[in-house]
């Protein structure tokens, strides 16, 4: 599985790449492995709010759903709105085509309890035991 | 027992296989206090031929000598033979749900037409594989308003269905959104004023019957146009879908959601069940539309076919976050309409509307020579109200000779003075002219 | 000597004698036939006036337009296809040899017991008088109707153990919700509708659906490592804002719950009440009664315990039964009957505490009039016969299998056993592609990919109905199968290649919804 080095990740597998105040949020080579084709997207709009841990939207492959959870609390500054005509971006690039969503962070403190790349791949390896 | 292939050596081998000494074993895990320690105490055991003497005597209580003259949400029709033989194929009727397409080409495939033909006639964008029945179908439209809106309260007009309504209200009931009712005028069309007056920005949709529960031709276009003004949603309920051969469909008049049954279509009345409940709406709905819907694609091979698809709408992988708890549709109702719609096709299906609406005047004629006026002055289609004085009396009188007469208004509207004589009555292709000449004599007693 | 046809039949002498059995014959007997591609009905470009039904002429000369207003009527809908009877029965005839049927194959799917079909219940539920009946007929001359239902509530409650049963709800699903609303109004009758509904991971997906829909948050329980769910589990959750308690018994995993009398006492004992999902009844009949063992409520699937067809999707019917304390809440209608006859109770006045309706009329009654057939040439020693043979063929398949495949669990499968993939990892085929390769060899595949505990699960339910020998050629074609995905994978991933059509892009259909026919379609 490919986990970039410059990025931060959550257990819910989400990633997140820091540009100043902003953060760029998606999902990983992993998730979108897990899933299969993705078919589906749902995302907030320009404007709202996200909090850390809670839902943001929804990713969907044919025969699975899964919940979206954002890494950092913000507003929503961006998002990759053609995702919902090309969802396969996801599958095929994950970490650079595939970003979901773009956060100004509301509190730049919280990107330190993220996970790092070695910490995420120790976590892939814990789960898969 | 012919449905018990097994032989007692085969049962000895198997046992043998498995490693247990006799069938009770195999349920070791059930604890002995709770193992059943007498038969079940149901009728003995009946061969075929005494299983059906039985149940043609039972067959017999029931007088169908004539076609019944009640409407009122289930409709007495001709079903061509055809249907029947081909919905007995095997392949059709002991089929499964169409989980691997791959051996469900033709399960699929029709579904696909009925889910088109539902479209053409109902005027939609798309349309599901069907619903339990009409009623759930009209609890589940307004739930998706709910959805859709973000608004809480569903105004229904009383001249929908009762019964549609009840079902409504017990579906509401563990949500918690409100239901408002909104009074039909003198000439049996739902009264747009107070309409008008009850919708809001709390209101995420109106209900109205498509033709209504008397029978009526209701105003789609005006309501619509109102609702949408509210910014809520228009949703019209059809029992009687022959009507649709004669009537433009709800989408060509604005409506958002149409929803009904299509018994009218290939399904006999079978005692209120089953029957093919039909959920239509705008393409823009797609996702939160409740139940199965199928989808054309391609094989490996390039070559097109059909699937069960958008399944993450549903209960089995949504679970708790399901659109609804719905797992199976009417899958053979709605093959029967469809194999009926493909016999009827584009001529005969405006030919049997023309039919039904040419029988109801004949009947609405040989009433009024008897002295029985229509209740309501609005346009109707197949379906009318006459004032009779005691209909009560009148379905008893008739019931002895093996007629029924028509259902009695008050038994649902037993609070409105002005329809306490009235006779809700209907008339198909299968009311000869004759049959309706016999009925008006005999209303009049 | 003379041979007026001209033919002259002689055997081809090219053929050679093959000794062995044909190597495109698969383990169930399927192999090569004719079946025909056929169009879309609208795709065929109708010729105008082309009709299929014998209709008579109006006999007035009523004009629509002179009552309707002209912006309510339509002409002829165009895009409606005109094609002949014989096109017609042409088209469904071609499209039927398409599916397969319990009436082709063997159809060991796993939960949803897809047993034999009798014909003549066919042939009873359209005897003139049940199928012409009207639902609003005056209750005089519907005796027949009425009467069926009442004797079918009465031996459905006798088979469950319960007080009561409501024929009304359409299907399972529909059944569970009328009982998850029982349950709640039960509750709000005492004052406190309560929070939770405590439901087992191996679960169906309608549990938590239906849980969801009446307003309870939905606590999952993790089953034991024998697939039961355990006291302790249960007490631990347990409190006085759980409502109720959801349990599928055997569940999906085919395993009895053993410890149901202490859960329900548990549940009980704190005020709760004690659904059970009836799905798998089958493994129950005349040997245990789901009342017996402390349930409150549960629903029937008729379309698998009593063998209602499935019909590609539906329609079910799902009678549900309750205990005592759970009767005054039942949905209307009811069936009563009163002195000689039958009534039907549709008011509510008559029942308060009633959850209402939950469909219009009286239920399917087209169902019951072939449940009850069967039930009647069942008897009591045929309800028993049908339990005990349905875990023998489960056990069976189960015995001959579990050295290829993976078996999750020791614990004793009742009617239905559940495998996993595990054994076939290192060859890189998966359930699914097992799944579609035992189609080129004549079965229907068993369910897979649930229950969600068991990781690649297949789900084996043969039922009663079938011969060991069926069974045994099954358990060949399993046995083929993981032979093959060890020596040649790549050709079990392939599968299937017998039927019309090969495995289908169901991304593509989710992507770019194509869900009627347009002028102008195109799909492939």
């Amino acid at each position: 599985m490919n986990v970039p080095e410059d990025l931060k990740y959550t257990k819910e597998h989400e990633w997140c790449r820091l540009k100043g105040n902003r953060a760029v949020i998606g999902i990983t080579d992993h998730a979108q492995d897990q899933l299969g084709d993705i078919v589906y997207v749902e995302f907030p709009e320009v404007g709202d709010p996200v909090k850390k841990g809670e839902s943001f939207g929804v990713v969907e492959s044919t025969k699975a759903v899964s919940e979206l959870f954002a890494p950092v609390s913000g507003k929503v500054v961006e998002v990759n709105d053609p995702l919902s005509d090309a969802p396969e971006s996801i599958n095929e690039d994950p970490y650079e085509e595939g970003w979901m969503i773009q956060v100004e962070l509301s509190d730049p403190k919280e990107v330190e309890s993220l996970l790092d790349a070695a910490g995420y791949q120790k976590f892939l390896q814990e789960e898969s035991e | 027992m012919r449905y018990h292939p097994h032989t007692p050596e085969e049962i000895r081998e198997m046992l043998s296989a498995v490693g247990a000494n006799s069938l009770d074993d195999l349920f070791r895990s059930i604890p002995a206090q709770l193992r059943l320690k007498r038969p079940l105490a149901v009728a003995p055991a009946q061969d075929e031929i005494a299983l059906f003497a039985d149940m043609r005597r039972l067959a017999d209580r029931n007088e169908v000598a004539h076609p019944p003259f009640i409407g009122a949400g289930a409709y007495p029709h001709h079903v061509p033979p055809v249907v029947d033989q081909l919905l007995l194929r095997g392949e059709f009727f002991t089929a499964y749900t169409p989980y691997q397409p791959e051996v469900s080409q033709g399960t699929l495939q029709a579904l696909f037409e009925w889910q088109t033909y539902v479209c053409l006639l109902t005027g939609m964008e798309v349309a599901n594989a069907s619903m339990y029945d009409g009623a759930s179908a009209t609890a589940e439209a307004a739930l998706m308003a709910t959805r859709l809106t973000g608004r809480r309260k569903i105004a229904v007009s009383d001249a929908v269905h009762p019964e549609y309504r009840r079902v409504l209200a017990t579906y509401l009931a563990s949500t918690g959104d409100e239901l408002v009712l909104i009074p039909h005028a003198d000439d049996g069309r739902t009264d747009l004023a107070a309409l008008g007056r009850a919708v809001d920005a709390s209101t995420a949709a109106v209900i109205l019957g498509y033709p209504n529960f008397f029978g009526v031709v209701e105003d789609v276009a005006q309501t619509a146009a109102l609702a949408k003004q509210a910014g809520a949603l228009t949703v019209t309920v059809t029992t009687e879908a022959v009507a649709l051969g004669l009537l433009r469909g709800p989408g060509e008049l604005g409506a958002d959601v149409a929803v009904g049954t299509f018994q009218s279509f290939g399904n006999p009345l079978q005692f209120g069940g089953p029957a093919p409940g039909f959920f239509a709406t705008r393409e823009a709905n797609i996702r939160q539309m409740p139940g199965r819907v199928c989808g054309a694609t391609v094989d490996k091979e390039g070559r097109r076919g059909f699937v069960l698809t958008l399944s993450t709408r549903e209960q089995h992988i949504r679970r708790e976050k399901a659109t609804s708890n719905i797992c199976t549709n009417a899958g053979l109702c709605a093959l029967a309409s469809t194999i009926h719609l493909a016999l009827l096709g584009r001529r005969g299906l405006a030919d049997l509307a023309r039919l039904n609406f040419d029988r109801a005047r004949h009947l609405r004629a040989a009433m009024q020579r008897a002295g029985f006026a229509p209740v309501f002055s609005a346009p109707a289609f197949n379906e009318m109200a006459f004032e009779v004085g005691d209909p009560e009396a009148v379905v008893a009188r008739l019931a002895k000779k093996g007629l029924a007469a028509g259902v009695p208004l008050a038994r649902w509207y037993g609070a409105d003075p002005k329809v306490k004589g009235a006779l809700l009555c209907v008339a198909t292709e299968l009311h000869s002219p004759e049959l309706i000449e016999l009925f008006a004599r005999e209303v009049r007693g | 000597m003379s041979n007026p046809t001209g033919w002259k039949p002689s055997m081809e002498q090219a053929a050679g004698a093959q000794a062995g059995p044909r190597p495109d014959v698969g383990a169930g007997g399927a192999t090569r036939g004719i079946a025909y591609e056929e169009k879309l009905l609208f795709e065929r470009g109708s010729a105008g006036e082309r009709c299929g039904v014998s209709l008579p002429r109006p006999s007035g000369d009523f004009d629509p337009a002179r009552e309707l207003p002209a912006e309510l009527l339509r002409g002829e809908i165009g895009e409606l296809p005109a094609v002949s009877e014989l096109e017609v029965v042409r088209h469904f005839t071609r499209l039927s040899a398409w599916n397969h049927g319990i009436d082709t194959g063997f159809y060991p799917l796993g939960s949803c017991t897809m047993k034999y079909n009798p014909k003549s219940s066919e042939a009873l539920a359209r005897l003139p008088g049940f199928a012409n009946a009207h639902p609003l007929l005056p209750e005089e001359m519907a005796q027949g109707s009425l009467a069926l239902m009442y004797e079918l509530e009465r031996a459905l409650t006798e088979i469950s153990g319960f007080a009561a049963t409501t024929l009304a709800p359409a299907a399972g699903a529909q059944g569970e919700l009328a009982g998850v609303m029982m349950i709640r109004a039960w509750h709000v009758a005492r004052g406190n509708a309560r929070r939770k509904v405590l439901i087992p991971d191996t679960a169906h997906g309608t549990n938590p659906a239906t849980s969801a829909l009446n307003g309870y948050e939905v606590v999952q329980l993790a089953s034991g490592p024998d697939g039961r769910l355990h006291p302790e589990t249960v007490r631990a959750a347990m409190g006085e804002d759980v409502a109720a308690i959801m349990i599928t018994n055997p569940n999906t995993l085919g395993v009895f719950e053993s410890h149901i009398a202490e859960i329900a006492e548990i549940v009980h004992a704190k005020g709760g009440l004690v659904y059970g999902d009836g799905a798998n009844l089958n493994a129950l009949l005349g040997v245990a009664r789901p009342g017996d063992m402390g349930f409150d409520v549960m629903q029937f699937n008729l379309h698998k315990t009593f063998a209602t067809p499935h019909g590609g999707g539906g329609p079910g019917s799902g009678p549900v039964a309750v205990s005592e304390e759970l009767v005054p809440f039942l949905p209307l209608p009811i069936v009563v009957k009163e002195g000689a006859g039958y009534r039907l109770v549709t008011d509510p006045a008559e029942r308060p505490q009633s959850i209402g309706r939950v469909r219009e009329f009286h239920g399917n009654f087209g169902m019951f009039v072939r449940a009850l057939a069967l039930i009647r040439e069942y008897g009591p020693e045929g309800l028993a016969a049908t339990g005990r043979l349905a875990v023998l063929n489960a056990n069976y398949v189960r015995a001959k299998l579990k050295d290829v495949y993976d078996l999750p669990y020791e614990t004793d499968s009742l009617h239905e056993v559940v495998f996993t993939d595990k054994n076939l990892k290192p060859t890189g085929v998966t359930t699914m592609d097992v799944a579609k390769r035992l189609i080129d060899h004549g079965f229907h595949p068993p369910t897979v990919y649930f229950p969600l505990v068991v990781h690649g699960a297949l789900m084996i339910e043969p039922t009663e109905t079938e011969t060991k020998e069926t069974l045994d050629r099954f358990i060949e074609g399993m046995r083929q199968v993981a032979e093959q995905a060890r020596r040649d994978p790549e050709g079990v991933k392939a599968a299937p290649r017998n039927p019309v059509r090969a495995r289908l892009d169901e991304t593509r259909a989710a992507r770019k919804p194509v869900l009627r026919w347009r002028p102008g379609m195109q799909v492939g």
